[in-house]
């Protein structure tokens, strides 16, 4: 992937980074990722202020509150989503679950508040915020069903002690469990952020596909593209070679990001997990 | 008509507790005595840990756990609908069988969480109490220069008087302490026996325990339990010396147990 993408960062060197401009446009060819990251920037920072919140509530739900015979079937269900491809999201999204955030999401936004930058634009729903919407929905089953780990594992000695000096069962979640658990919890949240960052299927059906200038997220009613969704709706349509390059090196970027991220991660819950083991000797 | 007795703190009338099916406790009727140390022996499974869980309604935490008859505080039934049983904990302190400090909160922090959930601010007040509360477990010396490190990096018997700390910063009417010593080494669990001598100036105390010589030595009044009933309860001296039931005499002489 380094050597693929040689020509585009010769050809534009930094500016691939900083600029938005892209045109394939044999002859007049330029390329930048910028916008692409960024989208996948706003998209996954919605998906994780969508799905993270949710995650953590079933997560909570399902250890400290679910009585026995709802704690199976509600952990299935929730991994279950976690099974359904990705296409079908997309599938989903684009004739049923744009429609409720075109409804009740994005014309109350904007009708209200229109004059904010990023709720400007016509509610169309192929937009960033439907992506990131999606997005957050995709990311439940990782986020929860790891969190509902981390969450069993902080031993009961510490509910006990808490509750034994007045805790509310509410205080004893929000101030020993969630705080004992919290670097892995934290590391629940960046491995579905992984999983937001690299999602493509889904996103590429329900984003817009802007390329170029257009791309660069304004605002949240607005087409736009991530890392992703470019590779995917573009390469096979790459003509020249720099253009391939280009996408190559999209790919290179988007690669790095996710590493970086999964490796984050895995070395939060981990470090939990060792914690844990001698916490309380 | 409610009979308040001063003399007796807390009162168990007919208390009976289930896990699920299996019946823990059978009529339990104990009287307390404020400003005592009580002691609660008898052999592994007699329900004697259960019996102090219902003392300040952590029972009820476990799943299926089911209670019937009555715990009188101060003459009051503490199973009444009307009764928060966050007040009650916060009235009757707990220390539990191994040490349990927080384990993301400093030293200062644990002594001072209790407090904290009732709306105290930081601030010259909460530090004084909580270098009190240290000071009376005998921990202050041992920790003044580390209040900032977690409540674990100390040793297992520091761990467990931080605990003991944790529930008198909350300044409770009774402490029930469920085998407090049996995680500790012998000079750990001396400390925490005197300890336990000396609470009872400021407190009632119950303390569980499977160790005999432990409760002829910090308390004044004995219970012994057998497969869920109290089978015998008197003075510490009587129990031990001229005990009336023959289990409790075959208990205590150590013919099984």
């Amino acid at each position: 992937m380094v050597s693929g993408s040689i020509p585009v960062l010769g050809e534009f060197g930094f500016d691939f980074f900083v600029g938005t401009a892209w045109n394939p446009v044999e002859g007049r060819e330029i390329f930048s990722a910028l916008p692409y990251v960024m989208g996948t920037l706003v998209t996954s920072g919605i998906a994780l202020l969508i799905g993270v919140p949710l995650s953590l509530g079933i997560a909570i739900f399902l250890v400290e509150m679910s009585p026995k015979f709802l704690r199976v079937p509600i952990g299935y269900l929730v991994e279950l989503l976690a099974a359904v491809p990705s296409v079908i999201y997309g599938l989903w999204g684009l004739f049923v679950f744009r429609f409720w955030i075109i409804d009740y999401i994005e014309i109350p936004l904007s009708t209200y508040f229109g004059w904010l930058p990023i709720f400007s634009g016509s509610p169309f729903g192929l937009d960033l915020l439907t992506a990131g919407a999606i997005l957050g929905i995709m990311i439940i089953p990782t986020v929860a069903s790891l969190s509902k780990e981390v969450i069993s594992a902080v031993p009961n000695s510490i509910r006990e002690g808490a509750y034994s000096i007045g805790a509310t069962k509410w205080e004893v979640i929000r101030h020993w469990v969630i705080s004992y658990g919290r670097s892995g919890i934290f590391g629940a949240v960046i491995l579905g952020l992984g999983r937001a960052v690299g999602e493509t299927m889904a996103v590429a059906m329900v984003i817009g596909n802007a390329t170029g200038p257009a791309a660069m997220p304004t605002s949240l009613f607005q087409t736009g593209q991530t890392m992703a969704s470019l590779i995917a709706n573009g390469f096979l349509e790459a003509t020249g070679p720099l253009e391939v390059s280009a996408y190559v090196g999209v790919g290179l970027i988007l690669l790095l990001i996710s590493l970086f991220i999964n490796v984050g991660a895995h070395l939060m819950i981990t470090r939990v997990f060792k914690v844990k083991g001698g916490a309380i000797e | 008509m409610k009979t308040i007795d001063s003399e007796i703190k807390m009162q168990t009338k007919d208390l009976n507790a289930w896990f699920g099916a299996k019946q823990v406790l059978k009529d339990i009727n104990l009287k307390i005595q404020t400003n005592t140390v009580t002691a609660i022996i008898g052999p592994s499974g007699c329900g004697k840990s259960t019996l102090i869980r219902c003392l300040n309604r952590m029972h009820e935490l476990i799943p299926n756990a089911k209670i019937t008859g009555q715990v009188q505080l101060d003459g009051e039934d503490i199973f009444d609908k009307q009764v928060d049983p966050v007040q009650i904990r916060r009235r009757v302190g707990m220390v539990f069988q191994k040490p349990n400090p927080f384990p993301t909160m400093s030293i200062y922090d644990n002594v001072a969480a209790g407090l904290k959930l009732t709306g105290a601010k930081k601030g010259k007040h909460l530090d004084e109490i909580v270098k009190h509360s240290l000071e009376q477990v005998t921990l202050w010396e041992e920790v003044k220069d580390d209040l900032k490190k977690p409540g674990t990096s100390i040793s297992g018997g520091q761990q467990q008087r931080l605990c003991i700390a944790r529930a008198i910063a909350l300044h409770p009417e009774v402490i029930l302490m469920d085998e407090p010593c049996s995680a500790l080494d012998p000079i750990a669990t001396a400390k925490i026996e005197r300890l336990v001598v000396e609470l009872k100036r400021d407190y009632t105390v119950v303390i569980v325990t499977h160790n005999m010589q432990q409760a002829s030595r910090v308390s004044d009044y004995t219970a012994f339990m057998y497969l869920g009933s109290l089978i015998e309860f008197g003075s510490t001296k009587d129990i031990f010396e001229s005990p009336k039931n023959q289990l409790t005499e075959k208990y205590i002489t150590g013919e099984f147990g």
